[in-house]
């Protein structure tokens, strides 16, 4: 039923040569030659095994990395409505430009993707915009008003991937129960923003000793685990399939580890930011560090990482939030909340969680494609007979996030500044060639 | 921008050079040339009587010329953003904008769109900078010097931007610093600036200051307090609570009966209304300490400029 849709683009002929093949879902782990032909991974052979056919083009990838392309499960498209801000065309560059063959994007638009006509209409622009395969989670109650619930089945026969309000918590615990119950007929994941608004406020950043000395009205960790706690015993009730989006807090991680140890039918996501930053980056204001759940303490960080690296958070996710340079230059309590994240998540995540030694590559590449898995799409596999969705590192490379621009339309991005290493120079989703690295030459064979 | 950005022997500097400007105050003729030619502007986006009004009566008697700009009636009730107001403004080529914004850091933000010194007249619930020096420069007419002073802070510490620069800058001066009143209002993270934090009056008598905050009214409806009488019960500073040798402030405008009982504040115990006059020399001496002695950045206008040329259409 979810659809997942994509310029037609023509289908890859190309032979990677001598790439470190690291794919922890198939299995492989070491220096291959990589054959795609017509799209399609064709064979894998030992290093300078395999002859490249006439007419494809030939990497010479000796030294580089080749991972599956990743899926992020929660980006913000800002199409339609926010084109100012991103669209399906510079969204989908951003994130073939970081690694990703496959986004989802969430319905928080102007209007809300809360209809079937509208879901019908953003994937015919999809393919005719969308660089990668962008899927959609359509809303959960009409104009994420939180009162009524959309025509989930509809919505789910014209291609949803699943279903969020994203943005904003379902507050109403009985209309959570009603959506529940028309996924056991439709399916369709359950995606929830979990933050209870009386508990909020007015907050805009993690409540804590920080908020205290500056004098910004803060959210306490509670206002997300209560929610969660509360969400995952009515899933459980309901047996339902729910996925929580971007935890930021130790009692969120400990209310989901609960509630799976529970067998409820409960999945997670953590986003760069929250595994790598603190809210003591707030102390500066600076608006790019204002999103919604707010930077936590480290002690939060701490939890998160050993989550991640345990299985309790099974996916990483951006939650992709671009905003216009004149949105965020304003005073931080009046600046939207959000920060990119599609093209710095590989490079912030390997230089500071994979080089230190705090979690392995592969486990990272795993939960960078996980997301695939937990909304039932294909997860991203370098097998033979596969559809092409690769990504070529060089964990080498050096660079500085955001000195060259960014391919997003906005620049808010929380990693600006910050010197990494790993840098993308091609990515294959479905098939065709969706990025290169503009100083990464491709040869005729 | 913020007490952060100051240092004991900054405050102190400050502090000489209002007593200097006080004894103008005292003399007839109250006007200085110190600025004269200068264009301060005051940006106020909250209404502000006694600081808007003394940041404009500190320009005029260092002859300074000042224009004001508050929100309402303006371009900012327009939709203007900080941004462009801040493009426009600069634009008459201001050596100093005075800003008083709703929201934390703007001054901060300011400073970064001007040429123009930029002065915090409060910013959100962050800090009120002016208010602090204006607090340690009566104090310190008072007492002569803060070292070992006891001060108590009471009332709304959580929303207050007068507290969060007072308790950097009575530390600075040697200060030790209790903060009270109920916890919703008095979170016992303030512990970790360095104050004692204390839910009730008991010990009030140890106090040699006594600094009481406005109570918003519009915190009852965020339950945060569950009636007036009840606070007034627990936390207002009256004849009963304060003692005979303690000291009472209090940056205004006062709730009579609320925070104060009306004959404390009538009492020769308060420096309510010296904190006032204080307010006035203080702000010379800062707008003096951020203009004085640096050379204004665009003097007479450039005669090359086309946009100067006499129009001939």
């Amino acid at each position: 039923m979810s659809a997942l849709v994509a310029v037609p683009r023509p289908p890859a002929e190309l032979l990677l040569r001598g790439a470190h093949v690291l794919d922890p879902n198939a299995g492989i782990d070491g220096a291959h030659d990589v054959l795609v032909r017509d799209g399609e991974i064709a064979e894998i052979g030992a290093p300078a095994s395999l002859q490249a056919p006439v007419g494809a083009q030939v990497v010479e990838a000796e030294g580089k990395h080749l991972f599956p392309g990743f899926v992020d499960p929660h980006v913000h498209l800002r199409s339609p409505g926010g084109e100012h801000k991103e669209d399906l065309e510079t969204g989908t560059r951003a994130a073939a430009a970081g690694g990703y063959c496959a986004v989802v994007a969430m319905p928080n638009t102007d209007p809300v993707l809360d209809h079937p006509a509208l879901l019908r209409g953003l994937l015919l622009a999809a393919g005719r915009d969308a660089r990668i395969p962008v899927g959609f989670m359509a809303a959960i109650s009409i104009g994420l008003a939180g009162e009524r619930l959309t025509a989930m089945s509809e919505l789910r026969e014209a291609g949803a991937v699943g279903f969020t309000d994203d943005g904003k918590p379902v507050v109403s615990a009985g209309l959570l129960r009603h959506a529940l119950r028309y996924q056991l007929m439709c399916g369709g994941v359950l995606a929830l923003h979990e933050e209870d608004p009386a508990l909020s406020g007015a907050g805009v950043m993690h409540e804590g000793s920080l908020s205290v000395e500056l004098g910004l009205a803060g959210i306490p960790s509670i206002s997300e685990s209560t929610m969660i706690a509360r969400d995952a015993l009515i899933a459980g009730h309901e047996n339902g399939r729910v996925h929580f989006q971007h935890l930021s807090a130790r009692s969120s991680v400990d209310a989901l580890a609960a509630a799976r140890a529970r067998g409820v039918r409960a999945s997670g996501e953590v986003t760069p930011h929250h595994l790598l930053l603190t809210d003591e980056q707030v102390r500066t204001l600076d608006t790019n560090f204002k999103m919604n759940p707010p930077l936590r303490t480290e002690d939060d960080r701490a939890a998160l990482i050993d989550a991640l690296r345990d299985g309790t958070i099974e996916c990483i996710a951006t939650d992709h939030a671009p905003h216009a340079r004149d949105e965020k230059d304003v005073p931080f309590e009046q600046a939207p909340m959000g920060t990119t994240g599609l093209e710095s998540s590989f490079a912030v995540l390997y230089t500071e969680l994979v080089l230190p030694g705090v979690i392995g590559l592969a486990l990272l590449l795993e939960r960078l494609t996980a997301g695939a898995r937990l909304l039932e799409l294909e997860v991203p596999a370098i097998a033979v007979g596969r559809s092409a969705n690769l990504a070529l590192f060089d964990l080498e490379a050096r660079w500085t996030i955001g000195e060259a621009g960014y391919e997003s339309r906005s620049s808010n991005c929380c990693f600006a500044g910050r010197e990494v290493r790993g840098r993308n120079l091609l990515t294959l989703a479905d098939g065709a060639v969706a990025y290169r690295e503009r100083a990464f030459a491709l040869s005729a064979a | 921008m913020s007490i952060e950005d100051l240092d004991r022997g900054a405050i102190e500097r400050i502090v000489a050079l209002a007593t200097n400007f006080g004894q103008v105050a005292d003399r007839p003729i109250k006007k200085l040339p110190s600025l004269r030619g200068r264009l301060v502007i005051n940006l106020f986006y909250e209404a502000s009587t006694r600081t808007r009004s003394s940041f404009e009566l500190a320009a005029k008697r260092l002859s300074a010329d000042v224009l004001n700009l508050v929100a309402s009636g303006s371009s900012v009730e327009k939709g203007e953003s900080l941004r462009d107001t801040v493009a426009t403004l600069s634009a008459y080529g201001p050596d100093a904008i005075v800003i008083r914004s709703p929201h934390a850091g703007a001054p901060a933000l300011v400073a970064g769109w001007t040429h123009a010194a930029v002065v915090n007249a409060g910013d959100g619930k962050h800090q009120h900078p002016t208010q602090a020096l204006l607090d340690c420069y009566t104090l310190k007419q008072r007492l002569g010097s803060l070292d070992g002073c006891k001060i108590w802070i009471v009332g709304d510490v959580a929303h207050s931007r007068v507290a969060r620069s007072c308790i950097q800058a009575f530390r600075l001066l040697g200060a030790q610093v209790t903060v009270a009143g109920p916890p919703t209002l008095v979170p016992d993270e303030f512990g970790q600036l360095g104050v004692t934090v204390r839910h009730s009056l008991d010990e009030l008598r140890e106090a040699d200051v006594v600094y009481a905050l406005r109570m918003q009214l519009e915190r009852m409806d965020d339950s945060l307090i569950p009636s007036l009488r009840e606070y007034t019960t627990h936390f207002q500073i009256n004849s009963r609570r304060l003692g005979a040798r303690q000291l009472l402030m209090h940056p205004g405008p006062v709730n009579r009966g609320i925070e104060l009982s009306g004959e404390v504040i009538d009492s020769p115990q308060a420096l309510i209304t010296h904190q006032v006059a204080a307010g006035v020399v203080v702000r010379m001496a800062v707008l003096y300490e951020v203009l004085a002695g640096a050379t204004p950045e665009r003097g007479a206008p450039d005669s090359q400029s086309p946009a100067l040329e006499p129009q001939t259409a």
